[in-house]
């Protein structure tokens, strides 16, 4: 074909484009990411017994914090990876401070416990579960973020399928917290971190083949 | 340099409010750009700069909602354009390397510079009386497939699959070496 034709083609009647669409199609992934992880919470894992009274409490809403906070960086990542040779350097910066806020004061919390407690702390009931729990949630989440990429001009395969992995782990981590009932910032410093970080690299290795264009 | 960032940029903005005329025109006014940056980076094979220009202008085009209207719009391109050149060397690397299989024979028959001689005496010590005496009679000396093959008491097709197993076996020895 000749490049004038293919001008032509592309010029007739080019579709508008609105300001903000970057932000606007992670935010649409970031809810049907949310809404496929509590699909699959509510009909495979159940919301934890005790909810009702878990909302009430400080700790429920500290585990969403952390998760939402995990997810807000790999918004911004994402927002910037989309781009062609975009850098998210912001985005590590914050998600670095979230994690390493979140790390101290689990670190803080282990100090301060008796020694013989520590291990019950970080063992809690499910920590044989949990990470793998977090990385089950996300993966429709996932696919549907690297969909979403797919159709824009990412530069850095493996690093942008990290940040959509983590932004998806976040999402499901966060939706996870209706199902667990762990209440130390210890596990959930560890396990929840491991499941999104885990995720992430999953994103990283899905995102060498699946985000070429 | 900066009045055409001024300029293309204007005509985006006007594009990706659909305007088609303006978008027209920017493309069009693109192409010619990128043309002159593809010729420059591929002398050596002068007929892939016009694909080029068109996978790019059609990255243009379906990734546009990946442009920051706050930015400049000349790098945003020129990222595209970096972008599907590198992606064109990755495979056209890998289609050079295909056919470099099938050469193999060739390659190791006829030692072409000198410090590779050595190399090659040394890969042929590695492989078994028979196979490197084929090798020897044949590429080296100048024997015949017939000949080769009476002196060891085999057929001639007998031979002719010996000797391409030892090339093979030679080639991937040499290639090996040279991969460090």
């Amino acid at each position: 074909m000749r490049t004038d034709d293919l001008i032509d083609q592309l010029a007739t009647a080019p579709t508008p484009v609105r300001g903000g669409a970057v932000q606007r199609r992670f935010l649409a992934a970031a809810v049907a990411a949310a809404l496929a992880a509590l699909v699959l919470c509510l009909g495979w894992l159940h919301t934890r017994d005790d909810l009702a009274q878990a909302v009430g409490g400080r700790m429920f809403w500290m585990k969403a914090l952390y998760t939402v906070l995990l997810a807000a960086a790999g918004f911004l990542a994402l927002e910037r990876l989309a781009r062609p040779e975009g850098v998210p350097r912001k985005a590590l910066l914050f998600g670095g401070v979230v994690l390493a806020v979140f790390l101290s004061l689990a670190m803080a919390q282990m100090m301060m416990a008796e020694p013989h407690e520590r291990m019950a702390m970080l063992r809690g009931q499910s920590w044989t579960v949990c990470a793998m729990h977090i990385l089950t949630l996300a993966l429709p989440g996932l696919a549907i973020t690297l969909l979403v990429l797919r159709r824009m001009a990412p530069t850095r395969p493996m690093l942008t399928g990290f940040a959509a992995g983590a932004f998806a782990g976040a999402v499901s981590a966060t939706v996870y917290g209706l199902h667990c009932g762990e209440s130390t910032m210890v596990f959930v410093g560890v396990w929840y971190t491991l499941g999104v970080l885990g995720t992430g690299l999953l994103g990283a290795i899905a995102g060498r083949w699946a985000l070429r264009w | 340099m900066t009045e055409t960032e001024a300029r293309l940029k204007a005509l985006m903005l006007l594009g990706l409010d659909g305007d088609a005329q303006a978008y027209r025109l920017l493309l069009s006014l693109l192409g010619g750009r990128l043309r002159a940056y593809f010729e420059r980076r591929m002398r050596d094979a002068p007929g892939d700069v016009e694909d080029l220009v068109q996978e790019t202008l059609m990255a243009v085009h379906t990734k546009r909602a990946t442009y920051d209207r706050a930015q400049p719009f000349t790098p945003w391109a020129f990222a595209l354009a970096r972008y599907k050149l590198i992606d064109h060397w990755r495979r056209r690397k890998v289609r050079i390397a295909v056919p470099l299989d099938d050469y193999v024979e060739v390659l190791a028959a006829y030692a072409p510079e000198p410090g590779s001689a050595m190399d090659i005496d040394r890969a042929l010590e590695t492989l078994p009386q028979r196979q490197r005496d084929l090798v020897r009679q044949v590429k080296i000396e100048g024997l015949s497939l017939a000949e080769a093959g009476a002196r060891a008491g085999v057929s001639e097709g007998a031979a002719k699959v010996a000797l391409h197993r030892a090339l093979k076996v030679l080639g991937e020895r040499m290639r090996g070496r040279a991969d460090g």
